[in-house]
């Protein structure tokens, strides 16, 4: 028995879910291997072989791999993946993209955002916004798993895996790649920071952002937003967290003009403390907050950021 | 060009759900359904490229029971032109969904198939990825702009983790939406009306020959654990003492 974990990475470095990843893989049982299909990819391969509890890392450095094209990397996967008894990815938009192709390619179910490795055949997984939580058991020859990965705490980079070169290209030639436009930003990943603070409609425009930005500096923090913020243009759609946009589960996460609607909740309902500024006493979002301050986020945000 | 849109009756996105008792699901009786959001989100791009004249033809298709025909209505309603149930009773997981539409895609011979990134019930997110897959075709998932060009191509702007990607796919191709894709519209009264008169097509799933049982098993469907609103603080000064001394959670 031994599963494969597709390593999520921007060709330099491997990102923290991969760590986490693994975490979850290594509960699966068995061996680990780990693939790391990209372009240019060999410190991301040298950073994955670290990864406490992983025996083996396959390297696919292709240009055809170069920006994790899913039509390319899913054929890959599929023809490794016969030698596995599971094959696991984060739940990333890059996971969540190739993955299921994968999973179709091998006639198998994917089984989607896991929370917990009961066995190596059940694992519990929310539906419905996290408003019930499933246990799932599988019943097929390879199960395809994607990680959430705010449920797993991160392995260490304590062993010495070796580095295996695979030269299997897959140039499906379905798709090309055109351009990104990335966030670039000096703050700590939404999904790794220990402290998010996240503004929603309440913040009124874009530039009312930096009253955040102040706050986050001060407490090392990420910023996060809710859907309504994202679509009324004030800020990137990377920012969205809830259901259909990005997990935390930080050890502090303050909510500020959010009204906590449930899809906004399922995204940030499993932090360790969560604080809500809102100036509507009725507001959802008190529901869930450890400590909940009703108040115009004007006059407060200036307030907390001196008093940090 | 035709356009093939996949949607799904799901809960209501406002309604509280509520797990049964005996854990064996989620209770759906007397609750409110509706379309998929990310579902209508995908009929009303296709009605748009019908209304800008790049496409001629919006066919819906719904897996399920009757009741699905509700939202096929809705869909076409909102300006889709022909819709077909693929009727079955079983539930179904993403794959067989997926190998169903498959057969439809052989049949219909759609250019474009856009579909919903996500069911907001079984929150997947796999079914275009999967139809994609077994068709052979390109896929845009996650998209917040779709632009078809003059050689047979689309241009899919997607929404991932780090800001925005496009990609270029050669049709027919998979596009599945994000929520910035486009706003959709109401249903006027007259379109309701209009679409009650609009072909739909009853299919049993069991012509398709396709496997439709899954080879997951829910054991159980559980309440998540409850969290329970903390105290009110009256000022930032006692805010940041909790956050200090009472949480640990700032220095
Ligand atoms: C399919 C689907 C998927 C979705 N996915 C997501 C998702 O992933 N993430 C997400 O967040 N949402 C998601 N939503 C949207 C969700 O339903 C809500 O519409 C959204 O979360 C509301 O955002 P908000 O709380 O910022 O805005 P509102 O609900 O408008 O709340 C604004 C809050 O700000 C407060 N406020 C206003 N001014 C001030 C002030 N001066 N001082 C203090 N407080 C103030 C108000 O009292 C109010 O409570 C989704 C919806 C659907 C249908
Ligand atoms: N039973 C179904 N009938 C038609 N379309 C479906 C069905 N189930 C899923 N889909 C489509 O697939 C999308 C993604 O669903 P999922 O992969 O289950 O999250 C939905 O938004 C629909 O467009």
């Amino acid at each position: 028995m031994t599963t494969l974990v597709i390593a999520e990475h921007a060709n330099q470095q491997l990102k923290p879910e991969t760590h986490k990843t693994v975490l979850a893989a290594s509960q699966m049982g068995g061996d680990i291997h780990v693939l790391v299909a990209g372009e240019g990819c060999k410190a991301v391969a040298e950073q994955a072989a670290k990864l406490t509890g992983v025996s083996k890392v396959l390297v696919a450095d292709h240009a055809a791999y170069g920006h994790q094209l899913a039509e390319n990397v899913a054929a890959l996967v599929t023809e490794l993946a016969t030698d596995y008894s599971h094959v696991v990815a984060s739940a990333t938009t890059t996971g969540k993209n190739f993955l299921p192709r994968v999973a179709a390619l091998l006639d198998v179910a994917q089984i989607s955002d896991i929370i917990a490795v009961q066995s190596a055949d059940t694992f519990v997984r929310p539906i419905y916004a996290g408003n019930a939580i499933a246990t799932v058991q599988s019943a097929d020859t390879i199960k395809v798993i994607t990680v959430r990965s705010s449920a797993f705490d991160a392995v260490t980079e304590e062993g010495q895996a070796s580095i295996e070169s695979i030269d299997i290209v897959k140039d499906t030639g379905l798709s090309a790649f055109v351009h990104e436009e990335l966030t670039v930003s000096e703050r700590p990943e939404l999904t790794a920071a220990k402290v998010v603070i996240s503004g929603g409609r309440g913040m009124q425009n874009g530039e009312n952002f930096s009253l955040l930005e102040g706050i986050a500096d001060k407490l090392g923090a990420a910023i996060g937003a809710s859907r309504a913020a994202v679509d009324a243009g004030f800020v990137p759609n990377d920012m969205q967290v809830g259901q259909t946009g990005k997990i935390v589960a930080p050890d502090l996460y303050i909510a500020v003009g959010i009204s906590g609607a449930i899809q906004h909740l399922a995204g940030m309902k499993d932090s360790k403390i969560i604080v809500a500024i809102n100036k509507d006493a009725e507001a959802p979002i008190f529901q869930v907050a450890d400590y909940g301050l009703v108040a115009d986020l004007f006059t407060v945000l200036p307030e907390l950021e001196a008093q940090l | 060009m035709k356009i093939l849109v996949p949607v799904k009756r799901v809960i209501d996105y406002n309604v509280k759900v509520r797990v049964k008792a005996d854990q064996s699901g989620v209770d759906l009786a007397n609750v409110k359904m509706a379309l998929n959001p990310f579902c209508e989100i995908a009929v009303e791009e296709a009605v748009r490229l019908k209304e800008a004249g790049k496409a001629t033809e919006v066919v819906v298709v719904s897996i399920g029971p009757k009741a699905v025909q509700e939202q096929l209505r809705t869909a076409l309603a909102l300006g889709a032109d022909r819709a077909i149930q693929i009727d079955t009773e079983a539930q179904l997981d993403s794959l067989q969904v997926a190998k169903l539409l498959h057969k439809l895609v052989e049949q219909e011979q759609p250019q474009l198939v856009i579909i919903g990134k996500q069911a907001i019930d079984s929150d997947n997110n796999q079914t275009g990825q999967m139809l994609a897959a077994l068709a052979n075709m390109g896929q845009g998932t996650f998209a917040s702009k779709v632009e078809l060009t003059d050689d047979n191509k689309v241009q899919v702007t997607r929404e991932i983790d780090g800001g925005l990607q496009t990609v270029e796919l050669s049709l027919p191709a998979v596009v599945s939406t994000d929520l910035r894709l486009n706003e959709p519209r109401y249903a006027s009264l007259p379109n309701i009306m209009k679409a009650k008169r609009k072909p739909l097509d009853v299919m049993a799933a069991t012509d398709f020959g396709v496997a439709l049982e899954s080879k997951v098993t829910y054991l159980n469907v559980a309440a998540p654990a409850g969290r329970t609103g903390g105290v009110v603080v009256e000022s930032v000064e006692e805010l940041v003492d909790k956050l200090k001394n009472e949480a640990k959670v700032i220095q």
